[in-house]
């Protein structure tokens, strides 16, 4: 079975993309995922990637890249998300979820009059064979810069994921950054579209990083571990999707969610057999 | 001298958390903020810094704070930093040095060499490549001061500093405090135990939304401030100096 894959990767220029992209896709989703994970945007995560989706339609009626469409669309549910918890007495968590659902509903309907060549479900959960060309440049390009930012401001977010009041006292604008974070995340959201789709991206997000974050206790190991789990987990869940038929984002989850498991289980510091094995010994 | 002129702070859900405070702490001075649950402790620390909506004005050595911004040291309730990140302790103090290096730069081995030294004098070197989730609170409240020591900030505010620590720590704490202060920096504390502020403080501020009062220790524990502000029942062991 593995050996066929191997050969149809060497053949087929469609696998190919999707290999490629799935690998791109698993490690920017580490990197950013490291950052939310810490600064608790988990469910910020899972709102933007939801709320690309009306975008996505609109520029299909346009007629232009649903790239565009999707970061609009991203960036104004953080824009509203931000506005709602703070001009309100309603709870941030509450604020996320009335944002995000209504701007997921106004996709729906609009991904039903758009009539578009894409189908709602591969956008929902991501179908990766169907990756173009100029889809992987797309995600490269997001790739490269998300990998960029992260490496130039690696001090900034730092501090501000750690400690943002005191970023804050010393004139960091802590608020900007914030934001950038989610402009990041909206373009990952929308790079990561056609591999896991938008109902899965957030797992892509969380799952490899909290893996990582219990392996290690440093930042920067963490950041390259998350990253190289986010890359297993596309890879392999694309081998298992394309050789049994399988949806691939739905593939790829598992495959981190089984990775995480073990990890929780068996890490070397924090797994739960050991604490229990300590336990039982100790009594 | 820092000067605090008629600043107010409304919060988003129109709760006014502190109103017309105007008030001057001379340079160099140890002085500790007070006053009962919600009276605007931290809120005043907040609002002098700019770091939520504020009105009123606020100057350092007669310019605007935000000249000074790099050499400000805001040291928050460590309750409200997660213990559990993946930072070491030398990391922690390393953040101090942020500040000065701004964009881009990463910190280097001089800065090592600066944070070590801070670790050093709050007696935490042995730590340094320890998680801080292995720290004790009191320990852990050392890290933060050394890292304010390697910030070199000439405007030190902490936030309930001695909650949950050890008497070793709060110690070693104060003692640095004191070493700063006698270096001309100006240091404000939040605090809420009465029974040390005549030993710890040269100065105090006693608010309750609004300024009760401030200036020396004795001139402001006096039993009329502390009615007003506390309720007659709080005068059972105020040990004042």
């Amino acid at each position: 079975m593995f050996g066929q894959f191997i050969s149809d990767l060497m053949n087929y220029g469609f696998l190919q993309n999707a290999l490629i992209t799935a690998i791109i896709v698993g490690v920017t989703c580490g990197v950013i995922g490291s950052f939310i994970t810490l600064k608790g945007m988990s469910l910020m995560g899972d709102a933007i990637s939801h709320a690309v989706l009306p975008g996505v339609a609109i520029s299909y009626m346009l007629g232009i890249n649903f790239f565009y469409g999707a970061v609009v669309s991203g960036l104004l549910t953080a824009l509203g998300i931000n506005y709602v918890d703070q001009k309100s007495r309603i709870k941030s968590d509450s604020a996320i979820g009335i944002v995000f659902s209504a701007f997921f509903a106004l996709g729906v309907i609009l991904m039903g009059k758009a009539q578009s060549a894409i189908d709602l479900t591969s956008i929902l959960f991501g179908n990766i064979l169907t990756v173009s060309n100029s889809d992987r440049y797309i995600t490269m390009a997001v790739g490269l810069l998300v990998i960029l930012v992260v490496f130039l401001f690696y001090k900034e977010l730092f501090i501000t994921t750690f400690d943002p009041t005191m970023a804050r006292a010393y004139g960091l604008p802590v608020d900007k950054i914030n934001y950038g974070i989610m402009i990041l995340l909206t373009l990952v959201s929308v790079a990561s579209l056609q591999t896991v789709g938008v109902i899965l991206v957030v797992a892509l997000l969380i799952t490899p990083a909290s893996t990582a974050y219990l392996l290690t206790s440093s930042l920067t190991k963490m950041i390259g571990i998350s990253a190289l789990l986010g890359a297993i987990s596309a890879t392999v869940g694309l081998y298992f999707s394309f050789s049994y038929n399988l949806p691939s984002g739905a593939v790829i989850v598992i495959v981190a969610a089984v990775m995480f498991v073990m990890a929780l289980l068996f890490s070397p510091k924090q797994g739960l057999v050991w604490q229990k094995l300590n336990y039982n010994n100790n009594n | 001298m820092l000067e605090i002129k008629n600043l107010s702070v409304t919060y988003p859900n129109n709760v006014k958390a502190l109103e017309d405070v105007t008030v001057s702490i001379p340079s160099g001075k140890l002085v500790g903020v007070i006053g009962p649950n919600g009276a605007g402790k931290s809120t005043l620390l907040k609002g002098a810094l700019g770091m939520v909506n504020r009105s009123g004005s606020v100057a350092f050595e007669g310019e605007p704070i935000e000249k000074i911004q790099q050499r400000i040291a805001y040291v928050e309730q460590k309750g409200n930093l997660d213990m559990d990140f993946p930072i070491t302790v030398l990391q922690c103090v390393l953040l101090g040095t942020f500040p000065k290096l701004g964009w881009f730069k990463r910190p280097g081995k001089q800065e090592k060499e600066i944070s070590m030294d801070a670790l050093k004098r709050v007696g935490m070197e042995e730590f340094a490549n320890r998680q801080i989730s292995e720290l004790s609170g009191g320990q852990f409240q050392r890290v933060l001061l050394a890292r304010t020591l390697a910030q070199d900030a000439v405007l030190i505010f902490l936030d309930e500093p001695f909650v949950g620590i050890d008497i070793k720590s709060e110690g070693i704490i104060m003692d640095q405090l004191f070493k700063l202060r006698d270096q001309g920096k100006t240091i404000l504390i939040v605090h809420h135990d009465l029974t040390k502020v005549g030993k710890y403080f040269d100065g105090l501020i006693l608010l309750n939304k609004r300024l009760v009062a401030s200036g020396e220790v004795d001139e402001v524990m006096t039993h009329d401030n502390l009615a007003k502000v506390f309720g007659e029942g709080a005068f059972t062991d105020i040990g004042g100096n």
